[in-house]
């Protein structure tokens, strides 16, 4: 592959709360290349959005970004000056949201809303800005633009509002589109909709999109690629395809095999037993540990007491696991094993 | 809109007739006989029959209330028993004052409170919003009268002889006289009919006055007089708003939206100064009409310290000396302040947010 | 996730709720200076006679050589240790100053207690039988709630002291009566909020009384936001009976309220500040350590926070 366009290296985000340090994304290694979309796949709390919001420093408090690097454009992020990354917020990297209509400010009109993009990035004079913020909302698909411009958010329903949300995202035809859960808050048939809005637009502008689901279907549908996050950690990376015939992480075959398959008949769901460890108290060794069938099956010591590399396992499929890694030389723990 | 204006209006009558009747029965229930209290101790019981004739006392109460409800309509709200001149007069005298006093409180307060509150809430848990909110609680649990006091001993006494100086009382230096506006423009208005009275009322602002006229030397005596009972008075209200300010801007400021903003590539104080603050506003704006009840409370204390001849102090001497008229004339004219505000304070919501619809 | 986390809510239990509360009570900075400083304001009122060095009503004259208005002799601060020392000055009849400041304390303290008592009382009783009634009943009880509030509340304080007379007594009513609508209106909507909440349904369909559902269920419930009420109503209350006292309406003199205490000197500021000083810093101290607990107990108790 090419150059990657936005290389995450190391990124560590802790939340310093009352209770301790919550390592909510804790040593992230990501790549996104040019009109690939990675799909960012994990349960809740694991740490899908948090590594978002950091790629665009967005981290509010008490969270802050501890140690990392983000190379965008041959530009570290994250030693970028506030206005030097205002330039990049929106422009370059842009970004939608999973609720919608949240995520619209309710006292002004989106068209407002929109046409301030141009007017910051841009220096457009406000007549100007509105009538490009009309020709967007035409874009995505809302009807009746001109007068839907004139409309506060409280207005629409949820799917328009996030057409909206596209339509202020891809104004000005960034590089790079992170899309967080962007059709979870939405009833069932508009999903589609909307997803296939986002290829569409993708597609014709050439955009990189970073997809964050939790909805494995969705991934296997739309990303190039995907990686999987577990505990503030990638425990997995593939291309799409390779990853669902051949996952190799238990993880990440606990998440497939919970997928209930039309057709398939089944006694009951399957799903991963126990829960995420606690992000400020976790244990050394492979954060899925606790929760590993294989490691009790194979008898492995070595995933409490040290935590696997991310190696490749196969042509561009990665993988944090001690199943597939020799194991470092045996700890005077293991040795005790009878 | 105006339909709504019009029903709030409607609505706001038996408030009004409440009101009155609550002032009207409290006003007689107030122990005492207004023929001794001011005819004096030796008033024969001639002398004081003919008084009460004269004010109409000899009715029972119930006829008094009717008749006074038919003269209220009618615009007339009887004569003061003390100074034998009427109501009205005397209001159009002192209400000025306090409005004048009012409005300088609230600015002050309004203009250092809100940016204060932002401040504190931008910079959260910083030594600012410490700072900020422990003056704000000492400025809430505040004595007006005894920071009233103790401004006048600061201001008029340590600071004599400095530029800082400020006079501890009155409202206007003696000597100097504000010159009613329309008498300086040469108009012949007369002393009576609506266009006086509403003349007259502005003219009595004497720094507003003064701007009209131009007067810069009655303007500086007057804004001297006026800065520190409005200081004295601004306190509670600026902290009250300061606090708000801030509590409402942290529940705005974890709102998605603002995030959204900053996404979009906003500059952080266009994303606080715009999409936050306009969504802050609603509890701001809400509060601030609160103020103006405890701005008439504190007018009654701001206006004692400091010999402001105002409708707090007149109102409070009124029911020391039982004067009927008086008191309800001036709570008839409190009350209607009170309900146009609260309707002004409503009406301004839809400006703010446009979610809200009037109905 | 959620529905889970509403069922929990739901099913906390009373006790574990109050210490829940009181945990977070404890790490509040407000809700600790604020309930440190009223600890030893009672301290202060129960042990009066031991701090107070003189007797808050006796006139020195004579027996110790003072000046009218004398300002503070403060042995620490280089006044003469021949000179008997009175920390906060001698007041215009010859009477030490910090011992009327100290037994002041009772006063604001006892003032704040029972008006905030009685208007708790009242309009508990008025805001329950409104809310719980409702119809002309509630119509009734709150448009008179509406016509008391629509009077700035000091102003409704003085008239209706005006109507009892001058007094410390009837200042109190007077506070109690003015700041009663409030608690009507909390506890009115608790009323409201909690009427058709399944709990309070399913012991009506149980056959519980009125009596019983009102006092057993609604009530506990609605006790959260009227103890924060209260709590910031003895600040109101202390700081209106001091401003009816400096008014001339209040405790009358030589009772040792600092609102009279001010109001009886307040045109010596000039020449005597200390006079002045001291009874209203004693005031703002008092109301700040009620606003601060108050606070406290808001942010404690605000569902919002305990995320």
């Amino acid at each position: 592959m090419t150059q990657p366009l936005l290389d995450v290296r190391g990124l560590k985000t802790y939340f310093f709360t009352e209770d301790g340090v919550v390592k909510a994304v804790d040593g992230v290694d990501l790549q996104v290349y040019p009109g690939e979309i990675l799909g960012l796949v994990g349960e809740s709390g694991c740490g899908k959005s948090v590594t978002s919001f950091s790629i665009l420093r967005l981290v509010d408090e008490p969270g802050r970004i501890v140690e990392g690097q983000v190379w965008f454009e041959g530009q570290n992020l994250l030693a970028l000056d506030e206005a030097a990354m205002s330039h990049i917020r929106g422009n370059r990297i842009s970004m939608i949201f999973q609720q919608p209509k949240s995520s619209l400010n309710p006292v002004f009109s989106i068209g407002d809303q929109i046409a301030e993009v141009f007017q910051v990035h841009q220096g457009m004079k406000k007549k100007a800005a509105w009538a490009k913020a009309v020709e967007l909302l035409r874009l995505v698909g809302l009807p009746d633009p001109e007068s839907k411009a004139h409309a506060y958010p409280h207005q629409l329903s949820g799917g328009q509002a996030q057409r909206v949300m596209i339509a202020m995202a891809l104004a000005l035809r960034p590089k790079l589109l992170i899309a967080d859960e962007p059709t979870t808050a939405l009833d069932v048939t508009i999903q589609a909709q909307i997803m296939d809005l986002i290829l569409e637009l993708r597609e014709r502008f050439g955009t990189a999109v970073i997809l964050i689901s939790h909805d494995l279907g969705l991934i296997a549908e739309a990303a190039d690629r995907v990686a999987v996050m577990y505990a503030g950690r990638i425990v997995e990376q593939a291309p799409v395809r390779e990853l669902f015939a051949r996952p190799q992480h238990p993880y990440t075959q606990g998440l497939i095999a919970s997928v209930p398959v039309l057709g398939r008949r089944q006694e009951r769901l399957n799903t991963i037993p126990g829960t995420v460890p606690n992000l400020v108290n976790l244990p050394p060794g492979c954060r899925f540990a606790s929760r590993c069938q294989a490691r009790v099956e194979q008898q492995l010591e070595v995933c409490t007491q040290t935590e696997p590399d991310l190696l490749p396992v196969a042509e561009h499929h990665l993988v944090r696991c001690w199943l597939y890694q020799p194991q470092p030389q045996a700890t005077p723990a293991a040795e005790q094993t009878p | 809109m105006l339909q709504y204006t019009i029903r709030r209006l409607l609505l706001a009558i038996p408030v009004l007739f409440g009101i009155l009747l609550v002032t009207f029965v409290l006003a007689r229930a107030i122990p005492g006989d207004p023929c001794k209290a001011m005819l004096g101790e030796k008033a024969t019981p001639e002398v004081c029959e003919r008084f009460y004739e004269e004010h109409g006392l000899n009715d029972p109460v119930p006829v008094q209330f009717a008749v006074y409800m038919g003269k209220v309509l009618r615009g007339d709200l009887g004569t003061s028993i003390r100074f034998s001149r009427p109501v009205s007069i005397i209001i159009l005298e002192r209400l000025p004052t306090t409005v004048e006093l009012s409005l300088a409180a609230l600015t002050l307060a309004v203009l250092i409170g809100i940016p204060l509150g932002i401040i504190s809430a931008v910079y959260r848990n910083s030594p600012v919003d410490v700072g900020t909110m422990v003056l704000a609680n000492t400025g809430v649990s505040m004595p007006v009268y005894w920071l009233g006091l103790i401004l006048a001993y600061t201001f008029a006494l340590l600071l004599k002889d400095t530029p800082f100086w400020l006079p501890p009382a009155g409202r206007l230096s003696a000597g100097v006289v504000a010159k009613p506006f329309y008498e300086v423009f040469g108009w012949d208005v007369g002393t009576e009919g609506a266009r006086y009275f509403v003349l007259e009322f502005f003219a009595n602002m004497y720094v507003l006055n003064s701007l009209i006229t131009r007067d810069w030397a009655v303007l500086k005596d007057a804004l001297q007089h006026l800065a520190l009972p409005a200081m004295a008075l601004s306190t509670i209200p600026l902290s009250i708003i300061a606090r708000m300010t801030r509590s409402s801007m942290l529940e705005v400021l974890r709102q998605d939206y603002i995030k959204a903003a900053r996404a979009k590539g906003l500059r952080r104080h266009i994303v606080i100064l715009k999409h936050a603050l306009r969504n802050a506003l609603l509890p701001i704006v809400t509060i601030i009409g609160l103020q103006v009840g405890l701005l008439f409370s504190g007018a009654v204390l701001t206006e004692t310290i400091f010999s402001f001849a105002g409708v707090g102090r007149m109102l409070f001497e009124a029911i020391t000396a039982r004067d009927y008229p008086v008191i309800q004339g001036f709570t008839v004219v409190i009350a209607l302040i009170y309900v146009g505000v609260n309707l002004l304070v409503d009406l301004s919501y839809v400006l703010v947010d446009p979610r809200i619809r009037l109905e | 996730m959620a529905t889970s986390s509403e069922v929990s809510a739901a099913e906390i239990r009373p006790a574990s709720l109050w210490r829940l509360t009181w945990r977070r009570l404890l790490r509040q900075r407000s809700a600790q200076v604020g309930g440190l400083i009223l600890l030893l304001l009672v301290l202060t009122a129960i042990f009066a006679p031991v701090i107070a060095p003189y007797d808050p009503l006796e006139v020195l004259i004579g027996k110790e050589d003072v000046r009218k208005r004398e300002a503070p002799c403060i042995h620490l601060l280089g006044c003469p240790p021949d000179k008997p020392q009175h920390i906060m000055g001698i007041d215009g009849n010859f009477r030490d100053v910090f011992s009327r400041v100290i037994y002041g304390t009772r006063v604001s303290l006892f003032v704040g207690f029972t008006t905030v008592t009685f208007a708790i009382i009242a309009g508990t009783l008025l805001g329950a039988i409104s809310g719980y009634a409702g119809g002309w009943v509630d119509n009734v009880i709150m448009r008179l709630m509406d016509v008391l509030m629509a009077f700035p509340s000091l102003l409704l304080a003085i008239a209706i002291v005006a109507v009892l007379g001058r007094g410390l007594q009837n200042a109190l009513l007077a506070i109690a009566i003015v700041s009663t609508p409030v608690y009507a209106r909390v506890v009115r909507a608790s009323v409201l909020s909690l009427k058709e909440r399944e709990f309070v349904q399913a012991s009506r369909a149980l056959g519980a009384g009125h009596a019983h559902i009102l006092l057993r269920r609604i009530l506990p419930n609605a006790l959260p936001p009227l103890i924060v009420q209260a709590t910031l109503g003895v600040a109101t209350a202390i700081l209106d009976a001091a401003a009816l006292s400096f008014l001339g309406l209040g405790a009358q003199p030589p009772t040792p309220e600092w609102g009279t205490m001010l109001g009886t000197e307040r045109n010596q500021v000039f020449t005597a500040p200390h006079l002045v000083f001291f009874p209203g810093l004693a005031i703002m101290i008092t109301v700040l350590a009620f606003n601060l607990l108050g606070d406290g107990l808001r942010d404690a108790l605000d569902p919002r926070l305990k995320q």
